[in-house]
C-alpha cells in the first residue's frame, strides 16, 4: 500500500506546490487547513522549506540549492541581505546572534526562522539574481555537488559545463521531479576527489577510455551510495564510462529506473543503496541498457582514484589556503568553523570577493568558503582583511576539521545539540591538546543522529548524537567512531564508543590522541594507526573523562522549543507565531 | 471519527490528526525482556517505523537502544497515548512503564 506522502505526491507535487505556498502566504499560517498541515509541510520541501521542529510551529527552515557550490558574482551579498532581513527569530543563538547563514555538507545554504508570510518576497529577490530554492529538499534531484572550483581549479575533464547541463535537465523536469526519494549526484572532473561522489545516490568521477585507439576524458558512474539510517554504503561501481556529451542521458536513464524501481511502499527503503543491494550493480546495469538507454554503454574506463586527497587522511585535501587556479589567478578557502556565518560577515565576504576577486564565492563540502579568482597583485591585502581573522585560511588543525550539523536547535530528527557544541569543543581541544607532531589534518565531524548529515562516518572521529545517564540524571551523549574517510580507500568509522557524556568527549579525545602519539608507527597517519588495530583494541583507546571543558547543553535539548532561550521550555514557546513574533492564540 | 495517525520526517515525530505528539529522543521506561536483559529497558528513540491506533490506544513501532547495556534495533510497538473522543492523549512516558506489542 503506498504510503501517505506517497499518496500526498500523486495528488500536488512538483513546480504546482508553489501557487499553493503562495496562497498560503497571502494570509498566513492560519490558511493551512488544520486537517492538512502534514501534507503541506511534505509538500513545501520540494521548494525548499522545511518546517522546524516542535516548539517552533509556523517558522522554516529554508535551503538555497547553489549548483556546485558557485555562488556568481552578486548573489553572496543577496544571501546576505535575505538572511538580515528575514531569518531573524525569537531569541538570539549565544554564538551566532541573529540572522546567520549556514553553509552546508552538500553545497548548499539554509535560512532559518522564515516565515509563510515572507516566502514570495524571498522567492522573488533569489530568482531575480539567479538563485532558487528549487527541490532543494523533497523526493527529487537535489543540489548538485563536486569540486566547488570546478572551471578554475586543475582539472582532468571539466565538470561545471556537465552540472550545469543537469541541473538545467533535471530542476523542474516533471519527468524527474516525483521520484521515490531523495536523489544525490555528485559530479568532479578534479582528481582530488573532492565531488565525494562515494557517498552519493549517483557519482560522477573522472576517467578516461580508449575509444577508436584515441584517449577520451570522461567520467565513470558509481550508484548507491550514501550515509543515513546507520546503513551506510559506498557507490557501487556499475561498470560504465560516460563522456561529457553523455553524462545527461544516462543520469536521466538512471535516475528515471530509480522513478520506476526503487520503493515507494517504504521510505525507510527507498534510498538507490537499497535497490543496488539488492539487485547488485551488473543487474541494475543491464536494466539500465534494456530499459532506460537507447544507445549501448561504454564499461568503464581507468579512474583516478589513486590520486584522491580530499578527505584521505594525509596531507591537507580540503581547499582552504590559497591555491593557484589554471588561470594564473588565485582562490582563497576560508574555515568557517561549523559552516555558520553571521549575515554581516556574509555580507563582508561579498565586498571581499568584489573587492579583490570576480564576486564569486564558492561553498565547499566541508561547510567552507573561497574567494575566487583573485590576481596575485591582490593577496597580500585580501589576506590582511580583518575577517579572516575569524574566519581563516590558515586555521588550527581543530578548526579546520570541525563539521556539525544542525541539531536540535531547529532539527527534528536530531537527538543532540550540536554547531555550539562543536564550537566549544573546537575551542577546547584547540586551547588545551596538542596534536602529535607533523598531524595538521584532523577532522572532527558531529551528528545529531543517524541520518548523518554533518558525514560522521568519513571522520577521523565521528561523533553522533546519543543520551546516556550520569549521576543517574538523562543527559546528553554520543558515541564515537574512528578512522573514516575517502581517498583512494574509503573507510567507514567503526564505532567503538558508546554513549559517552558530552562533558567527557573532550578528555577522551584528549587521552585517544596521547595515545596516538605514544604508539604512533614513526609518521603513520592517524587514519593507519586505526585501521592496524582490532575493534577490542579501538574501544580501549577511548578514555572519557571529565575536563576543565564545560557544557551548557547537557539537558535534554529536545525537550526544550529552543535550547538557548532563558526559559527555554515547552510552555514558554511563542510559536506559532505572527510575521512581527507575536504568538498566534489557539483561537485566532 | 477518523484519525490521521502516521509517521514523518524520516521517522523523527508521530502525528495525530496533523499535529505533532511524539518525536524522537525521549527515553522511555521499557517492560521489554526479548529486548534486552535488564530489569527494565532504558530506551532512547532514536526513529519511528510506523504508528497505528488500535481501539483508543496509538502505538509506534521504534527502533533504539536501551542506554544501560547497549542492545539496539527495533522494539516493537510501544504505546505512547490514547485517543478519546478524537483528542489524542499522550501517556507519561517519562514516568510510566511502557510495555511494547508485537
Amino acid at each position: 500500500m503506498p504510503t501517505d506522502v506517497e499518496r500526498w505526491k500523486s495528488e500536488v507535487y512538483g513546480n504546482e506546490i508553489r501557487e499553493h505556498l503562495y496562497r498560503f502566504a497571502e494570509t498566513g499560517w492560519g490558511s493551512i487547513p488544520d486537517d492538512e498541515r502534514d501534507e503541506w509541510f511534505e509538500r513545501f520541501k520540494w521548494w525548499g522549506l522545511y518546517h522546524q521542529r516542535n516548539g517552533q510551529e509556523s517558522y522554516f527552515m529554508m535551503r538555497i540549492g547553489t549548483p556546485n557550490g558557485v555562488l556568481e558574482p552578486g548573489q553572496t551579498k543577496v544571501i546576505a541581505d535575505v538572511a538580515n532581513k528575514y531569518a531573524t527569530g525569537p531569541v538570539e543563538n549565544p554564538e551566532f546572534g541573529n540572522a546567520y547563514v549556514d553553509w552546508t555538507t552538500r553545497q548548499s545554504i539554509q535560512l532559518h526562522w522564515i516565515k509563510l508570510e515572507d516566502i514570495p518576497d524571498i522567492f522573488e529577490t533569489l530568482e531575480a539574481n539567479g538563485l532558487s530554492t528549487q527541490q532543494a529538499c523533497g523526493d527529487s534531484w537535489r543540489n548538485i555537488v563536486g569540486n566547488p572550483m570546478a572551471g578554475k581549479a586543475p582539472e582532468f575533464v571539466d565538470a561545471l559545463p556537465v552540472i550545469h547541463e543537469l541541473n538545467d535537465r533535471f530542476k523542474g523536469n516533471d519527468d524527474h521531479s516525483n521520484l521515490p526519494r531523495k536523489w544525490k549526484v555528485s559530479v568532479t572532473g578534479s582528481a582530488d576527489g573532492s565531488g565525494q561522489g562515494d557517498i552519493n545516490d549517483l557519482a560522477l568521477e573522472p576517467a578516461y577510455k580508449q575509444i577508436n585507439r584515441k584517449e577520451v576524458r570522461g567520467f565513470n558512474i558509481r550508484v548507491g551510495g550514501g550515509l543515513a539510517r546507520n546503513e551506510p554504503r559506498l557507490a557501487r561501481d556499475i561498470d560504465v564510462f560516460v563522456e561529457p556529451s553523455e553524462a545527461a542521458d544516462v543520469a536521466a536513464g538512471i535516475s528515471a529506473l530509480f522513478r520506476e524501481h526503487g520503493d515507494r511502499e517504504n521510505r525507510y527503503n527507498a534510498r538507490i543503496k537499497f535497490l543496488v543491494d539488492e539487485w547488485g550493480p551488473e543487474k541494475l546495469r543491464r536494466v539500465l541498457q534494456e530499459e532506460f538507454v537507447d544507445f549501448e554503454l561504454k564499461s568503464a574506463g581507468t579512474d583516478l582514484r589513486d590520486e584522491y586527497t580530499y578527505n584521505a587522511g594525509g596531507e591537507h585535501g580540503d581547499l582552504i589556503g590559497v591555491h593557484e587556479q589554471r588561470d594564473g589567478k588565485y582562490y582563497l578557502g576560508l574555515n568557517v568553523l561549523v559552516g555558520r556565518m553571521g549575515a554581516d560577515d556574509t555580507a563582508e565576504l561579498a565586498r571581499l570577493a568584489d573587492t579583490y576577486g570576480s564576486g564569486s564565492v564558492r561553498v565547499t563540502q566541508r561547510q567552507n568558503v573561497i574567494i575566487a579568482d583573485v590576481p596575485e597583485s591582490k593577496l597580500d591585502a585580501l589576506l590582511a582583511e580583518d575577517l579572516l581573522e575569524h574566519y581563516s585560511p590558515n586555521p588550527h588543525p581543530f578548526m579546520r576539521g570541525s563539521v556539525a550539523c544542525t541539531g536540535t536547535e531547529f532539527c527534528s530528527l536530531s537527538i543532540v545539540e550540536t554547531k555550539n557544541r562543536q564550537v566549544r569543543f573546537a575551542r577546547w581541544l584547540k586551547e588545551n591538546v596538542a596534536l602529535p607532531d607533523g598531524v595538521e589534518e584532523f577532522h572532527i565531524h558531529l551528528s545529531g543522529c543517524t541520518a548523518s548529515c554533518a558525514q560522521p562516518q568519513i571522520a577521523d572521529i565521528s561523533l553522533r548524537g546519543m543520551k546516556t545517564r550520569k549521576n543517574g540524571e538523562a543527559v546528553e551523549a554520543l558515541d564515537i567512531g574512528l578512522g573514516g574517510g575517502l581517498g583512494e580507500n574509503p573507510q567507514f568509522a567503526s564505532w567503538v564508543g558508546q554513549r559517552v557524556p558530552v562533558d567527557e568527549v573532550p578528555g577522551a579525545v584528549k587521552n585517544l590522541l596521547a595515545t596516538f602519539e605514544d604508539h604512533r608507527d614513526g609518521n603513520e597517519t592517524f587514519r593507519e594507526f586505526i585501521a592496524r588495530h582490532d575493534e577490542e583494541e579501538l574501544e580501549a583507546f577511548i578514555e572519557p573523562e571529565e575536563t576543565s571543558y564545560e557544557d551548557p547543553f547537557m539537558h535534554n535539548t529536545k525537550l526544550t522549543w529552543y535550547p538557548y532561550a532563558e526559559d527555554d521550555s515547552m510552555d514558554a514557546s511563542p510559536a506559532p507565531a505572527h510575521p512581527d513574533g507575536t504568538p498566534i492564540a489557539s483561537d485566532d | 471519527m477518523s484519525v490521521a495517525v502516521r509517521i514523518l520526517d524520516d521517522g523523527a515525530w508521530l502525528s495525530v490528526n496533523d499535529e505533532r505528539q511524539v518525536s524522537v529522543s525521549e527515553l522511555w521506561r521499557l517492560n521489554a525482556p526479548e529486548f534486552c536483559q535488564c530489569e527494565q529497558t532504558d530506551f532512547l528513540a532514536e526513529g519511528f517505523l510506523s504508528a497505528r491506533s488500535s481501539g483508543r490506544t496509538v502505538t509506534v513501532e521504534t527502533y533504539g537502544q536501551c542506554i544501560a547495556c547497549g542492545s539496539s534495533g527495533t522494539v516493537g510497538h510501544v504505546p505512547v497515548g490514547e485517543i478519546i473522543h478524537g483528542e489524542f492523549y499522550g501517556y507519561d512516558r517519562e514516568g510510566d512503564v511502557l510495555t511494547p506489542v508485537a
